[in-house]
């Protein structure tokens, strides 16, 4: 099953909506609940970066028997330096954004925690794509 | 316990999401980074905080938390308040500081 959800960048007031979305889908799948926890937290957070840093993306999620992937491809600034953005702490989130308590440097690490598997890859000036898997039968 | 308990127990103001006041508390979690209550804080928590615009409920809703305490006599956005009311989430308020009634919170779930 495959399903796709546009996301809109610097709109906060949408922002966790795909997620949402997605998680009721899951929970009518009938996926165990402990998987459908760590896939939302690795989603938001997939969602919230392309509101806060990207001009727009998409997100692509498709449920196999085993497997959960997601990717999110943005169009935006991109990540020049990868290793350095999964730091923990690492933010470039705006000043407005961090007020929000949003910007702490900890979606990237959050998503790492959370998926089985995650693969960023990014263009400067053209944007980044993030995929990442959780399998269903507990394998990490 | 449940978010009426507490409600009665601390004195708390409920904003909204009246339908979801019988939910069950188990814990609790205080934070004001968004991204630390969405790695951290469990099901069931009740969750306090100084921010008050939506997406505080977009994150209590996908964590499942059983209700928001917003802290120093703060008001919820007009939005905030009306996906609390849409998700069933209560989303509470409390003229105290997050220390105080995090403390008595801790209190009232242990005695328990």
């Amino acid at each position: 099953m495959k399903f796709k959800y546009e996301i809109e960048g610097g709109n906060f007031s949408k922002a966790g909506n795909a997620s949402s979305e997605v998680k009721k889908i899951l929970k009518q799948l009938n996926v165990p609940p402990p998987i459908i926890k760590r896939l939302v937290v690795a989603l938001y957070e997939g969602e919230v970066n392309v509101v806060a840093h990207a001009w727009n993306g998409c997100i692509y999620v498709e449920i196999e028997p085993e497997r959960i992937d997601v990717k999110i491809e943005d169009k935006g600034p991109g990540i020049p330096d990868i290793e350095q953005a999964m730091q923990e702490g690492f933010s470039t989130a705006s000043q407005a954004v961090r007020e929000m308590g949003f910007g702490a440097g900890m979606g990237l690490p959050n998503m790492k925690k959370n998926a089985d598997q995650l693969n960023i890859s990014s263009k400067v000036g053209k944007g980044t794509i993030v995929e990442l898997v959780i399998f269903l039968n507990g394998k990490r | 316990m449940t978010v009426n308990d507490i409600v009665h127990k601390l004195g708390l103001t409920v904003f909204g999401g009246e339908k979801g006041l019988d939910r069950e508390i188990t814990g609790g979690y205080v934070s004001d980074l968004l991204s630390d209550v969405m790695g951290n804080a469990s099901e069931g928590d009740v969750w306090i905080t100084l921010q008050t615009h939506k997406n505080v409920m977009a994150v209590a809703s996908l964590k499942e938390v059983a209700a928001v305490i917003l802290v120093k006599g703060l008001k919820p956005d007009d939005d905030t308040l009306a996906q609390s009311n849409e998700e069933g989430i209560p989303l509470l308020g409390t003229e105290l500081e997050a220390f105080d009634v995090a403390g008595k919170l801790y209190a009232l779930i242990k005695s328990k």
